[in-house]
């Protein structure tokens, strides 16, 4: 099956919320080894200024990647996923990730370019927080862009 | 707010500075432990057969681990996880990682060092540039953190 190419320009919209927890920032730190105590105790990341435990710097791809998943999961997408190789990826932080933050991706697809007989798929989530109880109509707030090209390997790639 | 008195002044900072390097040790259970942590569970990177399957030399690490690992030398240098406002990466090799299961031994290391690349006075970001290696071959190509400094 060949990549669809009308997957250009194409958005995905908020889905479901991720709420941000202080035990999944801790889980997440030790899996990439970071040590910082800023990721640990809460009193740690407050002498920083920040209201909670601060999440690591590649944290929101958890979000991006449920995201993701809306575009390789649609069957109009014609993604094979065992053919998928990640071949770059961007994080832009416009504040940092703390817990107790409700968050909602927007997918966008950037740009689908043939590869040989597979494709180049660049897509970007924009990650919003949520305001006070997060209710559909309420105000958002930027926090992330996280941009991602993945490869879909043709026939015999 | 303020950032901790370990960190970097701008002021201080010439590009072409080295900031450090560390070495990380990763084992087959780093593997099961970063897909449970970030809900990546492609079997190539836990299933050998299902890696050699599909033309890996064997299981493989995360891009997302290697890239999350690697920024770690650059969060302790800031002093403040949040001061690392943009991250980039390319993937260019794989990081194929033995089972060393019931050994003491690592089934790969991945050595990361880093050097300031730019500097902008004016935005007072210092962008560092990651030199990401593991056996041998640079599995990390245009690794690059740009950090807010006080």
């Amino acid at each position: 099956m060949t990549i669809n190419p009308d997957l250009q320009g194409r958005s995905y919209p908020a889905a479901e919320v991720y709420d941000v927890g202080r035990e999944k920032i801790r889980e997440f730190a030790r899996a990439v080894k970071a040590t910082h105590p800023a990721h640990f105790d809460v009193d740690a990341a407050a002498a920083l200024g920040h209201s909670d435990l601060v999440a690591p710097p590649t944290f929101a791809i958890i979000i991006a990647q449920r995201a993701d998943a809306q575009l390789i999961e649609d069957p109009e997408s014609g993604i094979d996923f065992s053919r998928v190789v990640h071949a770059d990826q961007r994080f832009v932080h416009h504040r940092p990730i703390v817990a107790g933050d409700r968050l909602v991706a927007e997918l966008h697809v950037d740009g689908v370019r043939a590869m040989g007989g597979g494709a180049m798929i660049t897509t970007r989530s924009e990650i919003f927080a949520l305001a006070g109880d997060g209710a559909a109509g309420g105000s958002r707030a930027a926090v992330a862009t996280a941009t991602s090209s993945i490869l879909v390997r043709g026939e015999g790639q | 707010m303020s950032l901790a008195s370990t960190s970097p002044k701008f002021s201080e900072l010439t590009v072409g500075q080295d900031i450090g390097s560390r070495s990380i040790e990763v084992t087959r259970t780093d593997l099961v432990k970063y897909a449970g942590a970030s809900g990546d569970f492609n079997p190539i990177h836990w299933n050998g057969a299902f890696a050699t399957g599909v033309g890996l030399p064997g299981v493989i690490a995360h891009g997302m681990f290697t890239m999350g690992a690697a920024v770690q030398l650059v969060t302790d240098w800031a002093g403040d996880p949040a001061a690392v406002v943009d991250f980039q990466t390319r993937f260019t090799k794989p990081v194929p990682v033995a089972d060393t299961t019931g050994t003491p031994e690592p089934g790969a290391v991945i050595e990361v060092s880093g050097a300031i690349g730019a500097l902008d006075a004016e935005a007072g970001t210092a962008r560092v540039d990651l030199t990401v290696v593991s056996a041998g071959q640079k599995v990390l190509v245009k690794a690059q953190a740009v950090v807010r400094l006080g």
